[in-house]
């Protein structure tokens, strides 16, 4: 059987399945293939679940911790894993079903089924054959990886991955996560509030190392105050994988240690979903990074084939393959997108406090040789912050000297993820640190602290 | 009540102004006397009052652009008052149109996004859409908005644009053999244009050179100086010494005024100081009565306003004769262009130690050159060079100056 629609897209993740309903809306025949559950990973073991259980972390910790200053006083606490993560994966199940409820309404077909490219915009799945008239989009994803290397091939038993994190049905006693990127940061602080033994490994100087570095050093102390054994420059030199448990052989400073644990999570970097699918027969090059090669307008080196999400090249994440998905159909339906601007995607790890940031770090100002001014502003001078005793971080803002752009801005704060936007807005309209100050901020919010640290950057403050 | 604000004439000589600053905004209230703005005219910075009481309703002319005297700048009125009819389509000249013999047009404002249209933010179509960041970065590198087409979302300028279109004209001279860049006349440099060219076709010039021995003025400035109080220059000594000159030959202390010629029973001596932008000729009035240190204490107070533009318009005008130095860049002769309607101005070049002939035996003697320039309407071959030989006479025995 064959049949044509005027876009395929291949693989229904935040970024496929967005790219889907956003050609429907312009009028186009649409058709998603998806092998497994639609809302790709970000839905199913990423974004969503993780949040699920970072919330229910959030809890466990403030009763524990917080309940009884607030007058409030609990029986003894018990903390089960297992009932935290079923909650989880019922809220993943929702949003699935959620975005198969979306393609229904968008009147996009779902084919259920592994897809394989053929030259020609064509993808075969099993033995049907299906023909797209105007364009292909690759959407495939990523998966987790270990690094077999050093001994660390996931075993799923007692070398996790996120896969299984996800899934367990308690938390283990002790566990060595490696990396301490946004996936280490969360799960480090899931696993620590619901009683686990927590060890963060990161081989870089410090943990969140693609955050400014005072993001890191609020982040470090916290983690230390809350009992996790946070190791930084520190390198992963081999593994001793038992029935029961992991004995890893860690190295810093020329010195070698060993550190056993029951379980140990594999959390530095993921495998991109590029293999078997047909492409480099279909002429679908690669870059050197293993990522799809692509150009301005996301169009790989087949023709009529576009590559959107975790395939198409970093910053790995949701928001970022959404985005090009929106781009690439409008691109298909012959409009001029706005273009993507890759130096104005927001980050965020939602661990407690949550770090989001956009544009450049101060080192990276520093290195790129600019004349920049830094405004900070502690949230122990923010009333609201104290109010909800959430007074660990920051909004560090750094602006041009010279026309006040907005260079960067990093936010450690409670909720940091729903304060950033405020600067991305703002950076997508080139407002100066200036049009920030000028608008009214509500009192008492965090946000409060943006406004300060915008007039800090003037030399202005008012509540330091 | 309505109050049209039209340009002024803020200095006797001025025929367009350039509005550098409005000191009150749309919507402010004002009071007969207040100072509504900065204007640059031909030789200064001035200041535009209102001429009524009440809120000042709308700007035609905005930051930067630049208008004929006579020409609708502002409207002052009621705050609910109608003002449409004066106002019009909101257009940049005014009702008044342009006048005046040079047919003045209304200049591209060197400061962007300040053009009339822009200025009341409401007139349809005349708004630039541009991101704050990028008017920011235009103001600072002088990009015109006005030109620079828009990559953003509906046609909106951002930064990009900017700093492709200061890369665009940077470009220019790099890639081929030649560079320029075409700098809009400021009020100061146009005026000495005019005049100056005013001055050399129609005027007959002819030039008379001396050379002064200064060997015993420069004792005598060392003699004074050693004295202490304000240091007297050489140029000093020359301004004086040509004020007394200039008493004794009236005939050289005139104007040219095409039906008669005036002579001057007093006289003031204009002296040509370079400000940042071109010269300015301030004038010390009864040169000739006052003494050497008046004239040293009153010459560097006037170059001093010039150059930071703050002179009165009384201060640079009215001379009947001037003077100008560029022996301090080491030129030893040059001519000077006669500033109409004046007749006569006096080139110094510098003071050069020489060898010459002394009292029969070579000697090296400090030595100026004077080269007076003459307007041959009012000045003869001889009437010029008897004068100059008074100069002469005078600096080679500077007792004279006291006589
Ligand atoms: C634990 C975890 C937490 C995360 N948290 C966040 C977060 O908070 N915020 C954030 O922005 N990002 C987060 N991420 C990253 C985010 O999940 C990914 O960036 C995002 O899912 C990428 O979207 P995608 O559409 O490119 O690919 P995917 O989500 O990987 O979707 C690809 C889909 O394609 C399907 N597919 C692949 N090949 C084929 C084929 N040949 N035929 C048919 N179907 C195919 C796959 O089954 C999958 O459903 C997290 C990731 C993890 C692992």
């Amino acid at each position: 059987m064959s049949k044509t629609f005027d876009v395929i897209i291949l693989g229904g993740g935040p970024a496929g399945y967005v790219c889907a309903i956003r050609s429907a809306q312009l009028g186009l025949q649409t058709a998603v293939i998806e092998r497994e559950k639609l809302g790709g990973v970000c839905v199913n073991v990423g974004c969503i679940p993780s949040k699920a259980l970072l919330h229910a972390a959030h809890v466990a910790h403030l009763v524990q911790h917080e309940a009884a200053d607030l007058g409030i006083t609990t029986g003894p606490v018990t903390l089960d894993y297992g009932v935290a993560m079923k909650r989880s994966r019922q809220v993943a199940e929702q949003n699935s079903k959620g975005v198969e409820f979306l393609m229904k309404k968008h009147k996009v077909t779902v084919i259920r089924g592994t897809g394989v490219l053929q030259t020609g915009r064509k993808i075969a799945v099993d033995k049907d054959v299906y023909v797209a008239s105007k364009a292909v989009v690759i959407a495939t994803g990523s998966r987790v990886k270990g690094v077999p290397q050093i001994g660390l091939d996931i075993n799923k038993t007692t070398v996790i991955s996120t896969d299984e994190a996800l899934f367990l049905e308690r938390a283990p006693t002790s566990v060595a996560i490696v990396g301490a990127g946004a996936v280490g940061m969360e799960f480090a602080d899931i696993f620590n509030a619901f009683g686990s033994k927590v060890t963060l490994i990161e081989v870089l100087p410090r943990i969140l190392p693609l955050e400014d570095a005072d993001a890191s050093a609020t982040l470090a102390r916290s983690y230390k105050k809350r009992g996790i054994t946070v190791r930084a420059g520190v390198k992963v030199t081999g593994a001793k994988v038992a029935k029961t448990e992991v004995t890893l052989e860690v190295e810093s400073n020329g010195k070698t240690e060993s550190v056993t644990v029951e379980k140990v999570l594999m959390a530095a970097g993921r495998a991109l979903n590029v293999e078997h699918n047909g492409f480099e027969a279909a002429g679908v090059k690669l870059t050197d990074r293993g990522f799809i090669q692509v150009d301005a307008n996301l169009r790989t080196t087949a023709d009529g084939v576009y590559a959107i999400g975790d395939v198409a090249g970093p910053p790995m994440l949701a928001h970022k393959g959404s985005r090009e998905g929106v781009f690439v159909a409008e691109h298909i339906a012959g409009h001029t997108p706005h273009p993507i601007r890759y130096d104005n995607i927001p980050s965020v790890t939602y661990c407690h406090p949550e770090v989001a940031s956009i544009g450049l770090t101060e080192e990276a100002c520093k290195e790129q040789k600019l004349d920049y001014q830094v405004g900070k502003f502690p949230l122990t001078a923010n009333g609201r912050a104290r109010a909800a005793n959430e007074t660990d971080g920051f909004v560090k803002i750094i602006r041009d000297t010279k026309y006040s752009e907005i260079l960067g801005a990093h936010i450690v704060a409670a909720h940091a993820s729903e304060m950033i936007h405020e600067l991305a807005v703002a950076r997508e309209n080139e407002y100066t640190v200036e049009e920030i100050e000028l608008a009214v901020h509500a009192h008492p919010t965090l946000s409060e602290a943006i406004a300060e640290a915008a007039l800090d950057s003037l030399g202005r403050v008012m509540h330091t | 009540m309505i109050t049209k604000v039209v340009m002024e004439a803020l200095s006797p000589t001025m025929e367009e102004g350039r509005i550098a600053q409005w000191l009150k905004h749309e919507g402010d209230a004002v009071k007969s006397g207040d100072v509504l703005a900065e204007v640059e005219t031909d030789k200064a910075i001035m200041e535009l009052p209102a001429r009524s009481d009440g809120i000042l309703r709308k700007i035609l002319v905005g930051d930067g652009a630049t208008t004929a005297v006579g020409n609708l700048v502002a409207v002052i009125a009621d705050a609910d008052e109608d003002i449409s009819g004066v106002v019009g389509n909101g257009g940049e000249k005014g009702e008044k149109g342009e006048e005046g013999e040079e047919g003045q047009t209304v200049a591209a404002p060197a400061a962007p996004a300040a053009s009339a249209a822009s200025a009341g933010g409401e007139a349809e179509g005349g708004r630039i859409k541009a991101s704050p960041l990028a008017r920011r970065m235009a103001g600072e590198q002088g990009v015109d908005l006005r030109r620079v087409d828009g990559s953003g979302p509906g046609g909106r300028i951002v930064k990009r644009d900017i700093a492709a279109a200061a890369a665009a004209s940077a470009a220019l001279p790099v890639g081929g053999a030649e560079g320029w860049e075409d700098v809009p006349l400021t009020q100061l440099r146009k005026t000495i244009a005019r005049r100056l060219t005013q001055s050399l076709a129609p005027v007959p010039h002819f030039f008379l050179t001396s050379i002064v021995d200064m060997e015993r003025a420069a004792e005598a400035r060392e003699a004074l100086n050693a004295l202490g109080g304000e240091k007297i220059s050489f140029n000093d000594i020359v301004a004086k010494t040509v004020a007394m000159a200039l008493r004794q030959h009236r005939a050289c202390n005139a104007w040219w005024q095409e039906s008669t010629i005036r002579y001057f029973h007093d006289v003031h001596l204009g002296i040509a100081v370079a400000v940042d932008d071109g010269l300015i000729t301030p004038v010390i009035r009864h040169a000739d009565r006052k003494s050497l240190r008046e004239i040293a204490i009153e010459t560097r107070a006037l170059a001093e306003r010039a150059r930071a533009r703050k002179l009165a318009p009384e201060e640079y005008t009215g001379a009947t004769f001037s003077l100008s130095n560029l022996g301090m860049f080491g030129i030893d002769a040059f001519t000077a262009v006669i500033n109409p309607p004046e007749a006569g101005i006096l080139a110094i070049g510098a003071i050069t130690p020489t060898p010459v002939a002394h009292e029969g035996a070579v000697q090296v003697r400090r030595r100026m050159h004077l080269t007076m320039s003459c307007d041959h309407r009012v000045i003869d071959g001889a009437t010029g060079a008897r004068f100059l030989q008074t100069v002469r006479q005078m600096l080679e025995h500077p007792l004279a100056l006291v006589w």
